[in-house]
C-alpha cells in the first residue's frame, strides 16, 4: 500500500458522528471510550464509598436510614434495618465497580488499547471487531449490576449486601431475590469482556510486533499487559464456574455448595480465591509497567535491570496462582497447609522487590525532572511499598488469625489498590494524556490533584491501620464508640479525595478549553518509546509504515 | 514496504486465528478445571479429613490403644422443614484412644406423615475429621420415618492414635461428631442410586 493509496483510503473510511464511536473498530477510540467508561465508573464507585464513610464518620447510624427511606420508600424501624443492609450493598457494589468497571477498564482496556499497538509498531489490535464487542459487553454488565441494587435480595431488602466476595451460603440461601442473580451476570458479561479482550492482546503482541521489536525488546508497559492477559485467560474461567455453580445452586436445585446435598461452601472460598488472588496482580501489573516508563522518562535514563523486571512481573504472575488460601487461614486449614501459604506468598515480596528497586535504581544518578507524572509515579512507589509491608505481615498466618476481617486488611488493600493501581492510572493519565489529545493539561491543576489526592487517601487509609489493629471489624454499618476518634479522620480524608476527583475533571475540562499544544514528544530525552514518535494525537491509523527497530 | 504492512497480520510463527483458538480452548480448558475441582476437592476431602471429613476405617479396630484418654462429645440438628425429633442417646463418650465405641441417635418422626430425611456430618476441630474412623454410620442415606415412627441409628467408630501427633490437637483431648438431617424429596429409583457420596451401604463418607 502506497502511501497516497492508504490516505485516500483512510479518508473514505474514516468514520463521523456516533457511528465513528458505536462501531469502531479503531484501538484509539475504543481506548477513549473504555476511559470515558471508567471515569464515570469510577464516579459512581467512588460515590458509594463516600456515603460509607460518610455513614462511619460517627458512632450510630448516621444516614443510611434517611437514604433508605429516599430510595426504598421504608419509614421508622424499617428504615434502619434496610439501611443497614443499604451499608453492605455499597460495599459490594463499591468492591465490584471499582474492581470490574473502574480500574481493569481504566488500566488494560483504556491505556493498554491506547498505547500497547502503538507501542509495539502496529497499525491497530489483531481482532479490531473483538476489540469493539470486548468494550460493548461492559456498559451492559456494569447497568445490570447497578439494577441489582434497586431489587429484591434478602428477603425484605434490596440489592446484594454478600460483599465482592460473594460468598455462599449468604449469596445462595441467604439472598434468593434477583438481586445476586443480576450481579452474578453482571460479572459474567464483564469477564466474557475481559476474556475477549486478554484473547486479543495476546494474539496482538504475539503476532504483530514491528521488525526487529523480539520479546527482549519490548517496552515494559507491554510485557506487564502480556502478562495481565495471560492471568486473565488463566483464572477469570475459575470465577465464570465458580458463579455458574452459584447459579444453578441458587435456581436450578444442584448443591455444589450446600451441605445438605454433600457440597460443600468452603469450595467457593477456593474457587472464588484461585480466581481472586490472581485477580489483583492482575489490577497492579499494567501499573507497573506504566510506573517503569514514567521512571525511566523522567530520570532520562533507561529502566534499570530491563530483563529482570520483564521476568519479575513474570514470576509474579506465576507465583499469584499458588498463593490463594492466604485469604483462608482462618477455614481451618490444616497447620502444614498454612505453613506452604505463608512461605508462598511471602516469597512474592522477591520479585516485588526486584521491582521496587530497580526503580529506585532508575532513578539512582538520574536527572530527575519532578513533572507531574513523575509525583504520581513516586507516590505509587512509595505507597505500594506501604501495602506491600503490611501484605507481608499478613501472610503470616499467625498474625492473620488476629487481623483478619478488620479494618488493617481494608487498608492494606487500599494501599496497593486505591494507592498503587488507581495512582498508576492518574500517573499514566498524565503522562499519556497530552499524547492522546494534542493538548497539555495545566500543570498547576494537574499538582493540585496530585496533593489533594495524596493527602486524602493517606488520611484516609492510614488511621484504618490503627482502627484494624484496634480490632475494629470490616463490612459493619456501626462501631463502638472506642473506634470513634480515627473513623473521623478517615472520613476527612474521603472527603478530600472527593475534592480531588473534582480537580481532576476541572483540569481535564481546562486542557480541552484552553487547547495548548503539546507537541508530539513533550517530555524530552528520555521519552522514548514508539508513542512519542508520532504526532500528538496519533493519526486514524499509525505505523502504514511500519518502524524499525534496532 | 507493502510486505512489511501485510506482514502485520502473521510476524509470528502462528496465525492470528490459530493464537485466538489456542486462548479459547484454554479459557474453555480452564472452565472445565473449575467443574474438575468439584469432584477433586470432595476426593480431596476424603482423602485428607480436610474440613473435618471423617474417615471409612478399613478395620473394626484399630492397631492399637494408648492409655491416653479422649472425649468425644455427639451432635444432632434437624434442617428447618424436617419435623423430627433428633437427638444423640449419650451426650458424650470418654474413652481411650483407639478404642472402638459404639454410640447411638435416636429420631422420631413428629409429623402425620412419612417424611424423608438426610444426613450429613462433621467433625470439629475440622483437622480431626482425617483422625475420626468411623466403621459404622448412617450418614448420607436417605431415611423414611413413617408417622411416629421411632429409631436408633448407630454411629461405631475409633480415634486413630496417630491423632496424638498432630500438633493442631496438642492441646484438644474434646472431639465434636455432628450430624444434621435435611428434608429430601421421596427419591425416585434413579434418585436414589446416586446419593453422594456413594458410600452405598452404612459406611461413612
Amino acid at each position: 500500500m502506497a502511501g497516497a493509496a492508504a490516505d485516500a483510503h483512510e479518508e473514505h473510511h474514516q468514520p463521523y458522528g456516533w457511528t465513528r464511536w458505536v462501531y469502531s473498530t479503531n484501538h484509539k477510540d475504543i481506548g477513549t471510550l473504555y476511559l470515558i467508561f471508567a471515569i464515570i465508573a469510577g464516579i459512581i464507585g467512588g460515590f458509594l464509598s463516600v456515603m460509607m464513610r460518610w455513614e462511619l464518620a460517627e458512632p450510630g447510624i448516621q444516614i443510611f436510614h434517611g437514604l433508605a427511606s429516599m430510595v426504598y420508600g421504608y419509614e421508622g424501624a424499617a428504615a434502619i434495618d434496610a439501611g443497614k443492609h443499604m451499608y453492605n450493598v455499597f460495599t459490594t457494589g463499591h468492591g465490584l465497580i471499582m474492581i470490574f468497571f473502574m480500574v481493569m477498564p481504566a488500566l488494560i482496556g483504556g491505556f493498554g488499547n491506547w498505547i500497547v499497538p502503538i507501542m509495539i509498531g502496529a497499525p491497530d489490535m489483531a481482532f479490531p471487531r473483538m476489540n469493539n464487542i470486548s468494550f460493548w459487553l461492559l456498559p451492559p454488565a456494569f447497568i445490570l449490576l447497578l439494577l441489582s441494587m434497586f431489587v429484591p435480595g434478602p428477603a425484605g431488602a434490596f440489592g446484594v449486601g454478600g460483599g465482592w466476595t460473594i460468598y455462599p451460603p449468604l449469596s445462595t440461601t441467604g439472598q434468593p431475590g434477583p438481586a445476586m442473580d443480576l450481579a452474578i451476570l453482571s460479572l459474567h458479561i464483564a469477564g466474557a469482556s475481559s476474556i475477549l479482550g486478554a484473547i486479543n492482546f495476546i494474539t496482538t503482541i504475539f503476532n504483530m510486533r514491528a521488525p526487529g521489536m523480539t520479546l527482549h525488546k519490548m517496552p515494559l508497559f507491554v510485557w506487564s499487559v502480556l502478562v495481565t492477559a495471560f492471568l486473565l485467560l488463566l483464572s477469570l474461567p475459575v470465577l465464570a464456574g465458580g458463579i455458574t455453580m452459584l447459579l444453578t445452586d441458587r435456581n436450578f436445585g444442584t448443591t455444589f455448595f450446600s451441605p445438605d446435598g454433600g457440597g460443600d461452601p468452603i469450595l467457593f472460598q477456593h474457587l472464588f480465591w484461585f480466581f481472586g488472588h490472581p485477580e489483583v496482580y492482575i489490577l497492579i501489573l499494567p501499573g507497573f509497567g506504566i510506573v517503569s516508563h514514567i521512571v525511566s522518562t523522567f530520570s532520562r535514563k533507561p529502566v534499570f535491570g530491563y530483563l529482570g523486571m520483564a521476568y519479575a512481573m513474570v514470576a509474579i504472575g506465576g507465583i499469584g496462582f499458588v498463593v490463594w488460601a492466604h485469604h483462608m487461614y482462618t477455614t481451618g486449614i490444616a497447620l502444614n497447609t498454612q505453613r506452604y501459604f505463608v512461605f508462598a506468598t511471602m516469597v512474592i515480596a522477591v520479585p516485588t522487590g526486584v521491582k521496587i528497586f530497580s526503580w529506585i535504581a532508575t532513578m539512582w544518578g538520574g536527572s530527575i525532572q519532578f513533572r507531574t507524572p513523575m509525583l504520581w509515579a513516586i507516590a505509587f512507589i512509595f505507597l505500594f511499598t506501604v501495602g506491600g509491608v503490611t501484605g507481608v505481615q499478613l501472610a503470616n498466618a499467625g498474625l492473620d488469625r488476629a487481623m483478619h476481617d478488620t479494618y488493617y486488611v481494608v487498608a492494606h488493600f487500599h494501599y496497593v489498590l486505591s494507592m498503587g493501581a488507581v495512582f498508576a492510572i492518574f500517573a499514566a493519565w498524565y503522562y499519556w494524556f497530552p499524547k492522546m489529545t494534542g493538548y497539555m493539561y495545566s500543570p498547576l491543576i494537574a499538582r493540585a490533584h496530585f496533593w489533594v489526592t495524596f493527602i486524602g487517601v493517606n488520611l484516609i487509609f492510614f488511621p484504618q491501620h490503627f482502627l484494624g489493629l484496634a480490632g475494629m471489624p470490616r463490612r459493619y454499618i456501626d462501631y463502638p464508640d472506642a473506634f470513634a476518634g480515627w473513623n473521623l479522620v478517615s472520613s476527612y480524608g474521603s472527603y478530600l479525595s472527593a475534592l480531588g476527583v473534582v480537580i481532576f475533571l476541572v483540569g481535564v475540562f481546562e486542557a480541552f478549553a484552553k487547547k495548548r499544544e503539546a507537541g508530539a514528544n513533550p517530555w524530552g530525552e528520555g521519552a522514548t518509546t514508539l508513542e512519542w514518535h508520532l504526532p500528538s494525537p496519533p493519526p486514524f491509523h499509525q505505523w502504514e509504515k511500519l518502524p524499525k527497530i534496532n | 514496504m507493502s510486505e512489511h504492512t501485510t506482514d502485520n497480520g502473521n510476524s509470528g510463527r502462528f496465525s492470528n486465528g490459530v493464537i485466538a483458538m489456542l486462548c479459547s480452548a484454554f479459557f474453555v480448558g480452564m472452565i472445565g478445571m473449575a467443574y474438575a475441582a468439584v469432584p477433586l476437592y470432595q476426593l480431596f476431602c476424603q482423602v485428607t479429613g480436610f474440613g473435618g471429613t471423617t474417615q471409612r476405617a478399613d478395620t473394626q479396630y484399630s492397631g492399637r490403644i494408648l492409655d491416653e484418654k479422649i472425649t468425644v462429645r455427639f451432635d444432632a440438628n434437624t434442617s428447618a422443614g424436617l419435623p423430627w425429633d433428633f437427638q444423640p442417646i449419650e451426650r458424650d463418650v470418654t474413652m481411650k484412644i483407639g478404642e472402638t465405641v459404639q454410640v447411638a441417635y435416636r429420631a422420631k418422626n413428629l409429623a402425620g406423615n412419612a417424611t424423608w430425611g438426610r444426613s450429613s456430618f462433621n467433625v470439629t476441630p475440622l483437622i480431626a475429621g482425617g483422625y475420626f474412623m468411623k466403621v459404622e454410620c448412617f450418614c448420607f442415606t436417605d431415611t423414611k420415618l413413617a408417622p411416629g415412627e421411632e429409631i436408633e441409628m448407630p454411629v461405631v467408630f475409633y480415634i486413630d492414635p496417630d491423632i496424638v501427633d498432630l500438633p493442631e490437637m496438642k492441646n484438644i483431648r474434646t472431639i465434636t461428631l455432628s450430624y444434621t438431617f435435611y428434608p429430601v424429596d421421596e427419591p425416585s429409583p434413579e434418585a436414589k442410586s446416586v446419593s453422594l457420596p456413594k458410600t452405598g451401604n452404612n459406611l461413612g463418607g
